[in-house]
């Protein structure tokens, strides 16, 4: 309950909640302010932002609602930056995990191939993953996640290594409990803080990622994504530069909301660190 | 010398990575649909199974994947990537072309990042929670949280297309035939809207690690014996405390190195600069596997010689580190 005063005592994380509900909200609402495909033809294109009362935000360069596009955008960001990250994270704390309580032989394999990750620039490898599997809405979102899992799990095996030998362990082990049940019975739950905290950075890179990989039209082009609006507004960027601006505004506040929500769940739950 | 044969031990260390992420890369792009033979194929407009088969067994392609995979590796030892059907030139030299922008863009990006990031972070700590550190941390965020694809196409909008002040992409003006100085000049004027695109996320990093870093350092004991010694405030953030702060800034240099070589991707995509990371993109949509595998070699192999560097500015920095060795 403590940790929940100390987050809403802070005016930034509290606006970085509002930002992340209205983003929500709108990815829940898109269907309710707009029945029709967000992708099908509504207009004349190219319509400038507030000139027309039937599409507040304009048009594209192919006569496509952009507020429309906006808010189903909104599901496509949170949908693959939310399961990106469940991914990430997941694979993460395995690695982390086996790595951090086994050690000798199993954490220098881990570690080697984790290293491997590391080294190879993620975005790079990203590429080669859309290259070999395709771009759909599932594969990009999978190997956005592939691509993400390295930082959690050294964060995972970093506390599980300062956990093992803990008394609470020892106990457990005295009681007879096999390794399975240590890992994720107790060990787990004590390491797990640090690294949901850490899921706010994973998830905002996640949402870049995929707007990049938008951006470049190696996504699925099949879905309203604010990443393939700002692609498809660089043909028109030298006089209808809103097409790309308005995207990009929905991506910064949405990532921005993420990190802050981080910034302050982490700050509630070490007061200790608070302010550096 | 200890220094030297220090990082040395870690560079040899990273042998069975690049190794690994070879092998790994190697085995992935078997699954890729279709081959250099179908992309050279497609290239020359079709052609009939005999021929096919021909070039399959002129390039190896017939062989089983693991002997594929040690006739790949051994090359490598060679140095010879193999041949990219796309460009018609080996992979080798295609990429050797396209380094340099990259480099320069990233060794400016880095420069950027890297003094603004100190500098900010100094007056970020110096002024903790009044209006510097609100506003400089503010900006922070908001750097960290915008694409760089968008504010680089931004860029372009207000200072290639209103203000006309740079040119709004290409890597030189091909136009006019510029030597020496004047085309450097021109070159680093093309670079200004990419170097501060790539650079801008990493401001945003570096200035926050700078600022905690620097609010670790200014509570410990010696900066207060430093203080009591009679120093003014600027000796001993300068000569005392900055030299401490720096170390995660530096550590950060070599964990971000593969992170700016993607960001480089988008960068030279939105500026149309010649450079690797476009050449990345390009390999993929032009389904040119042999230059992509290429690629990632280089990368990896790039990645590790920036860890390399960052080992040696690491003991130079902190003399504990050899003496530990």
């Amino acid at each position: 309950m403590d940790a929940v005063k100390r987050y809403f005592r802070s005016p930034a994380a509290v606006a970085g909640l509002i930002l992340l509900l209205i983003v929500i909200a709108m990815a829940i609402s898109a269907g309710w302010f707009y029945p029709r495909d967000p992708l099908a033809l509504a207009g004349r294109p190219l319509v400038w932002p507030f000139s027309n009362p039937r599409f507040l935000l304009g048009t594209d360069n192919s006569g496509r609602d952009i507020a429309a596009q906006i808010f189903y955008g909104a599901r496509i960001s949170l949908l693959i930056g939310g399961v990106a990250t469940a991914i990430a994270i997941l694979i993460g704390i395995l690695v982390g995990a086996f790595a951090g309580y086994y050690g000798g032989w199993v954490d220098n394999v881990l570690m080697r191939i984790t290293e491997a990750f590391q080294t190879l620039p993620n975005f790079v490898l990203l590429l080669v993953l859309v290259a070999v599997f395709g771009s759909t809405l599932t594969t990009v979102t999978i190997a956005v996640g592939v691509v993400s899992w390295p930082a959690p799990a050294r964060l995972t095996r970093a506390e599980f290594l300062s956990l093992r030998n803990r008394e609470f362990v020892q106990a457990g082990r005295t009681l007879g409990m096999k390794n399975i049940q240590l890992i994720f019975r107790e060990i787990l739950p004590n390491a797990l803080p640090p690294v949901i905290v850490y899921a706010s950075v994973v998830m905002a890179v996640a949402i870049l990622l995929e707007s990049a990989l938008a951006f470049l039209r190696l996504s699925d082009p099949n879905v309203a994504s604010w990443g393939n609006l700002i692609g498809l507004g660089r043909d028109v960027l030298r006089v209808q530069w809103y097409v790309s601006a308005i995207p990009g505004i929905a991506i910064l506040v949405t990532v921005l909301a993420v990190s802050l929500v981080g910034q302050g769940l982490n700050d509630a739950l070490n007061p200790r660190l608070k302010g550096r | 010398m200890r220094i030297l044969s220090l990082a040395g031990r870690r560079l040899a260390a990273s042998i069975p990575t690049l190794v690994l992420i070879l092998i790994g890369v190697f085995l992935l792009l078997q699954f890729a649909p279709g081959d250099t033979v179908d992309a050279m194929m497609a290239q020359m407009g079709g052609g009939d199974a005999a021929t096919a088969k021909e070039l399959r067994k002129f390039y190896g392609l017939d062989l089983s994947i693991p002997a594929q995979l040690g006739n790949y590796l051994w090359r490598l030892v060679r140095l010879d990537l193999g041949f990219s059907s796309i460009y018609g030139k080996p992979v080798a030299s295609v990429i050797l072309e396209r380094l340099p922008p990259t480099i320069l863009l990233m060794t400016a990006s880095l420069s950027f990042a890297f003094f603004f990031g100190l500098v900010f972070g100094v007056i970020a700590a110096r002024g903790v929670n009044r209006w510097p550190d609100t506003l400089i941390s503010t900006l922070g965020l908001v750097f960290y949280a915008t694409p760089s694809f968008w504010f680089g196409l931004m860029a372009i909008v207000v200072f290639s297309v209103y203000l006309q002040w740079l040119p709004p992409g290409g890597f030189e003006d091909i136009g006019t035939m510029r030597t020496g100085i004047w085309r450097v000049f021109d070159i680093a004027s093309h670079l200004v809207l990419p170097t501060l695109t790539l650079g801008l996320i990493f401001l945003a990093i570096y200035l926050r690690i700078m600022r905690a870093s620097m609010l670790e350092v200014l509570n410990l004991d010696y900066v207060r014996t430093a203080r009591a010694k009679g120093l003014d405030e600027t000796r001993v953030v300068t000569r005392h405390v900055l030299r401490n702060a720096l170390l995660p800034m530096v550590t950060l240099i070599g964990l971000q190195a593969g992170t700016m070589l993607g960001g480089s991707v988008v960068v030279e995509s939105v500026f149309s600069l010649p450079g690797l990371g476009r050449l990345a993109y390009e390999s993929v949509v032009q389904r040119d596997l042999n230059t992509l595998l290429g690629i990632v070699f280089v990368s990896a192999l790039l990645v590790i010689s920036v860890n390399f560097v960052v080992d040696l500015i690491y003991a130079r920095l902190d003399p504990r580190i050899t003496a530990e060795a």
